[in-house]
């Protein structure tokens, strides 16, 4: 089995458009969920949300190659830049046929979608853009990836709703560590702020009106956010021979069904998604010291949440510091696993354990140091990094320096 | 007001697979094993039926899978006014 080195990091979210941008506003704690602005929010009761504010697609790509790309095939391949750049490797070459590219996504080209049927339904048109297909097809922002950089092994979307990206990265990691591939570009891209999905979401009166404040008491449910993380997952020793810097290791991957509900979470199911984790590690649950908590902010998740890490953990439960911050960049769904590795990374890296913001106080039913609204100067070793998505697929990665 | 107390009866009861001539206005809510998803799904009909528009939110419930509401009298009551007046919140 070989180890899994990350040697490049690429992240898009409300908190910023590269890893350094991000990093720092992870730091600064402040939570980047505001007044929704890239649609009209007239006909919505729920006008907040997380998005990548003033993102202009022109300066990273042509006017000609942006009708190909939607918004979320955008932020992917924005993300797998700065992490392909990072690792420094070339593709273009041997290595192509020995790399991956996984990536997650719950939706997919939802503007695109969204767009075309507004125009066909509402406005009379009597015929679609020929690129309309491939520009909405939950997998084209993986194929633009291997596109752009000539990554020619095995290459596929992954669609396990706000699992996604965990699920991703986690068959990626699997791929290197059993030698599949040398190298695997793998994370997660959403976009979800359309007038229509945005209906859809208010519909199951689970949206904050006001902010994402997980574990607190007067949390009020979830809020979008939009973005792409994308890591390049690299065999250590290849890594190693070549000088790369190493970002972190991928340390273990677990997955679990609830067969249950396909909205209400289980405790057994993410319990059991961790305790995979764990042995998949070969950790004591003692290795550890944080958890990127999914950590969404409603009633349902964060009890069960809470009581599952309890569970898995034990007593020392009480020692892991438990940051949800879906309260800084939004809940941005078949994205957020990614988001959140790099968000541990990141803060892995700046030795510094990033809050749980706009916490107000302690909920009786959620027992956890949650780290609230502020900034630790803590250092994370080893860390978990947990997503449960509707319809009980749960996928947990395990990471450490 | 009759006449939403008959339409509220009727979607409960559909939702909670029961004869509406099972409910009554003291009937509660959490006797009827109605999951959350159920209470959204009764929001949603009750909305479409009256044409209004309530700002009701899942988390605000109460532990008991009812909502704020505990009984069948009080969902009643709350869509009644709606109905005189649209567009309104959750109490």
């Amino acid at each position: 089995m070989n180890r899994v080195a990350i040697t490049g990091i690429g992240v898009i979210s409300a908190l910023g458009q590269n890893t350094r941008a991000m990093s720092t506003a992870l730091k600064s704690g402040k939570s980047a969920i505001g007044p929704l602005t890239v649609i009209p929010t007239g006909e919505l009761l729920v006008k907040i949300g997380a998005e990548v504010s003033d993102f202009d697609p022109l300066a990273h790509f042509d006017q000609k190659r942006l009708t190909l790309l939607d918004r979320c095939a955008q932020f992917a391949l924005v993300a797998a830049r700065e992490a392909i750049s990072a690792s420094g490797l070339n593709f273009h070459g041997e290595l192509g046929t020995r790399s991956a590219a996984i990536v997650g996504s719950g939706v997919g080209g939802m503007s695109t979608l969204d767009d075309n049927f507004r125009r066909l339904y509402a406005e009379g048109a009597k015929r679609f853009h020929p690129i309309t297909i491939p520009k909405m097809m939950i997998s084209a922002a993986v194929s633009h990836i291997t596109m752009e950089n000539g990554i020619k092994g095995p290459a596929f979307n992954v669609a396990s709703a706000c699992a996604s990206a965990n699920h991703a990265i986690g068959i990626a990691y699997q791929m290197v560590r059993a030698g599949t591939v040398n190298v695997a570009v793998a994370g997660g891209t959403e976009s979800v702020f359309t007038l229509g999905t945005l209906k859809a979401w208010e519909a199951m009166r689970i949206l904050a009106f006001d902010t994402c404040r997980p574990f607190s008491r007067g949390r009020m449910g979830l809020v979008l956010g939009e973005g792409a993380g994308m890591f390049v997952l690299e065999n250590f020793e290849h890594a190693n021979a070549r000088g790369a810097e190493i970002f972190g290791e991928i340390a273990g991957f677990g997955m679990s069904s609830d067969a249950g509900d396909i909205v209400l979470p289980s405790l057994d199911g993410a319990a059991s998604a961790m305790r995979a984790c764990l042995a998949d590690c070969g950790m004591a649950p003692e290795a550890f010291d944080h958890i990127n908590a999914h950590g969404t902010g409603t009633t349902m998740n964060d009890v069960t949440e809470s009581r599952a890490i309890r569970a898995v953990f034990g007593g020392h439960a009480d020692r892991l510091s438990v940051s949800a911050t879906k309260s800084l960049h939004g809940h941005a769904l078949g994205a957020a696993g990614a988001i959140e590795l790099a968000a541990t990374i990141l803060a892995m890296r700046g030795g510094f354990t990033p809050p749980t913001a706009n916490f107000i106080e302690r909920d009786p039913d959620c027992d956890l140091d949650y780290v609230p609204n502020v900034t630790r100067n803590a250092q994370i070793n080893m860390a978990m990094s947990n997503s449960f998505a509707f319809g009980g697929l749960n996928a947990v990665l395990a990471v450490h320096r | 007001m009759a006449d939403v107390e008959a339409v509220v009866f009727e979607i409960v009861a559909q939702q909670a697979h029961v004869e509406p001539s099972a409910l009554h206005r003291t009937t509660e809510i959490s006797s009827l094993k109605l999951e959350s998803l159920d209470i959204v799904e009764i929001i949603f009909e009750i909305e479409e039926r009256f044409d209004i528009s309530l700002l009701y939110n899942a988390n605000e419930a109460s532990s008991t899978g009812g909502g704020s509401f505990q009984t069948v009298g009080e969902v009643v009551d709350y869509v009644a006014k709606h109905v005189d007046q649209p567009s309104g919140r959750k109490p």
